[in-house]
């Protein structure tokens, strides 16, 4: 069991704390809390990507040198390191960045709106409005 | 000019990109250009659209490599006659919403045009990358993008949108996050991101955990996207409180467009039968769209707000697309695409109908629709063909659909789903009847017989720019309806080919 953990340890970590973010969007009251969650849960699946695309002990970047017709060079896919997914997750977390600055963004919108930022205090404000106005 | 129009699928994304970009930098010019720069860009892409869909239409699917790299390597986009037809569907819903935006920012959001409109293009951009690209992680990217223009047009609406909002960005985050996992999931089991070279590779792998799950955190996201129940909670509060242009055009495409995605991934990304024998998901699929479909009424009734009432049945709706695609036979598929296409028709016409209420009205309270038939008669005239629409009576698209979503029922010989169905078409006429009932006919006199004269009310359309797009949508409600079937020999039968 534990030689299955120790294996695939990138694999527990990036599902630990997933569930840490998903935990925290759930059950936190406060929204810049559920916020720091929702940006743990992206973070996890972000390392996901960067630890698949690592080989223990070769450390080479295919940067390739024999390429566009510098002369004749021999290359074992097995010796380099995959930066497909280093590249992806590039993009991924520039989508991250920008929903973070949207959602505090929107935090700001509703801070002034109803001078707090617990769920359930602006949960009973909404309701105290929609009653108000029936 | 042949040279041109192979390079549509590109420019169609570019163009609409880089003039997002630039609209801030011509609203800092001047503001009053921004709408005619809006109309202009959307028309152009409405037109590269129209001219992609008669090219795949007369020659077949068109396929685009960027860059000049090939398939696996580079991003591929593939066009087939589904992605034509949506492609169609999306740049002229954002062409309608385009047009109606003036006034209509004008009065909703004043002195901040310049950013709605940068967004709306970029939103409009985006819908239509999600269904041009040929790779699920550029599909990823444009999902975001997309997703976060529409949180900003959405926190810029009122009462409590703000809230609303945050609610849609944790829901959308962590349904976009599941589908990047799934993403990842097909990544390590086959290296592949380009999706006809994953369906490919994908058969032996069928039995494998990882594709499994990859397949189930796929579906779980797109359903959080298009608010499948139980997942629907995030939708009615969002789409509510956005403006009304943005809810004209949030409400017919984005769950349309998940519903499109979903269609991809169970039918062209892995074989249908590695859904229903493999692993049945479409069986829970489609008993949640059941659920979905009269839930989704029951809560409609239960609204005073014909705007909520019109996003829970927004809900509903979805329920139809994805019963259709879960039944997984041919009605059913060509239910689904059916209902996507009079879906956005029908939605973006009430939508607009409805945001020409509340500009004259100022809200759209049921009670307060009184008499408005006699004071805007196009506006209603158009949303009764929308609720037409929406109960299924011929000739209007909705019947068509409907009508195939039915056989697909009676093909896969599920009485359940089309009891379902039917009572889901009774709980529509409550709904909408109930409108039209109020907009239309005075309270009945106390003893039946009028002694004064009914009270004067003068005609109060909403201004051209607006009332045109709204009866554009209601011709265009029609045109589906009567040429539903030219729609299933040009775009459904080449489809039904491949997949079936």
């Amino acid at each position: 069991m534990l030689d299955f953990i120790i294996a695939k340890y990138n694999f527990w970590i990036y599902v630990v704390l997933m569930m840490i973010g998903l935990f925290a969007m759930l059950a936190k009251r406060n929204l810049v809390k559920k916020l720091i969650g929702m940006n743990i849960f992206q973070t996890a699946i972000i390392l996901y990507y960067v630890s698949i695309g690592v080989k223990k002990g070769k450390v080479h970047v295919p940067i390739l040198v024999g390429a566009h017709g510098h002369g004749e060079h021999l290359f074992k896919a097995a010796d380099y390191l995959n930066p497909l997914p280093h590249v992806l997750m590039l993009t991924a977390i520039v989508v991250s960045i920008a929903t973070t600055g949207v959602a505090l963004a929107v935090l700001i919108l509703i801070y002034r709106r109803y001078n707090t930022l617990n769920e359930d205090e602006i949960i009973e404000l909404r309701q105290a409005e929609q009653e108000a106005e029936v | 000019m042949n040279g041109m129009t192979q390079q549509f699928p590109a420019l169609i994304i570019v163009i609409p990109l880089l003039a997002a970009l630039l609209t801030p930098l011509l609203g800092t010019l001047t503001r009053r250009l921004c709408h005619p720069w809006l109309v202009l860009i959307i028309g152009c892409a409405f037109c590269m659209s129209l001219g992609i869909a008669a090219q795949v239409i007369t020659s077949g699917p068109i396929s685009y490599n960027m860059g000049g790299w090939e398939p696996p390597w580079g991003i591929a986009y593939r066009i087939d006659h589904l992605n034509a037809l949506m492609l169609v569907l999306i740049s002229g819903t954002g062409l309608l919403g385009a047009l109606y935006s003036g006034p209509s920012f004008a009065k909703e959001l004043p002195g901040r045009q310049t950013y709605a409109s940068a967004l709306y293009l970029l939103m409009i951009t985006s819908l239509m990358g999600i269904v041009i690209t040929g790779d699920l992680f550029n599909v990823f990217v444009f999902l975001e993008i997309s997703s976060l223009s529409a949180y900003g047009l959405i926190a810029c609406g009122s009462g409590d949108a703000p809230f609303a909002t945050f609610r849609y960005i944790i829901m959308g985050t962590i349904g976009a996050s599941c589908y990047l996992l799934g993403v990842g999931y097909l990544y390590i089991s086959t290296g592949s991101l380009n999706l006809a070279d994953l369906s490919r590779l994908l058969p032996q792998l069928y039995h494998s955990h990882v594709v499994l799950t990859a397949g189930a955190l796929m579906l779980v996201g797109l359903s959080l996207k298009m608010a499948l129940f139980p997942l629907h909670a995030w939708l009615p509060d969002a789409y509510y409180s956005a403006p009304s242009t943005v809810s004209a055009t949030v409400a017919p495409l984005y769950t349309k467009v998940a519903g499109y995605l979903m269609i991809r991934i169970i039918y062209y990304l892995f074989e249908r039968r590695f859904f229903v024998e493999v692993f049945p998901i479409t069986t829970i699929l489609s008993w949640a769209a059941v659920v979905a479909l009269l839930i989704g009424s029951i809560y409609a009734i239960a609204q005073k707000d014909l705007k909520k009432m019109l996003c829970y049945s927004v809900i509903a709706q979805v329920g139809y697309i994805v019963l259709g695609i879960a039944l997984v036979n041919k009605a059913g598929f060509s239910s689904a695409i059916l209902t996507i296409v009079s879906e956005v028709c029908t939605k973006s016409c009430i939508f607009l109908a409805t945001g020409a209420i509340i500009y004259r009205l100022g809200n759209s309270r049921i009670d307060n629709l009184r008499h408005l038939f006699r004071r805007m008669p196009y506006t209603m005239l158009a949303f009764t063909i929308g609720a037409f629409s929406m109960v299924g009576i011929p000739p209007t698209s909705g019947f068509f659909s409907k009508l195939y979503l039915l056989f697909g029922c009676l093909e896969a010989g599920n009485w359940v789903f089309i009891a379902a169905l039917l009572c889901s078409t009774i709980l529509n006429v409550i709904y909408f009847f109930r409108v039209i009932k109020v907009a239309c006919f005075e309270d009945p006199q106390p003893e039946y017989q009028r002694q004064e004269a009914y009270p004067a009310i003068e005609v109060e359309e909403v201004p051209a720019a607006m009332l045109i797009p709204i009866l554009l949508a209601a011709t265009s409600i029609i045109a589906t309806g009567l040429g539903s079937f030219w729609i299933v020999d040009n775009f459904v039968k080449p489809l039904l080919k491949v997949v079936f």
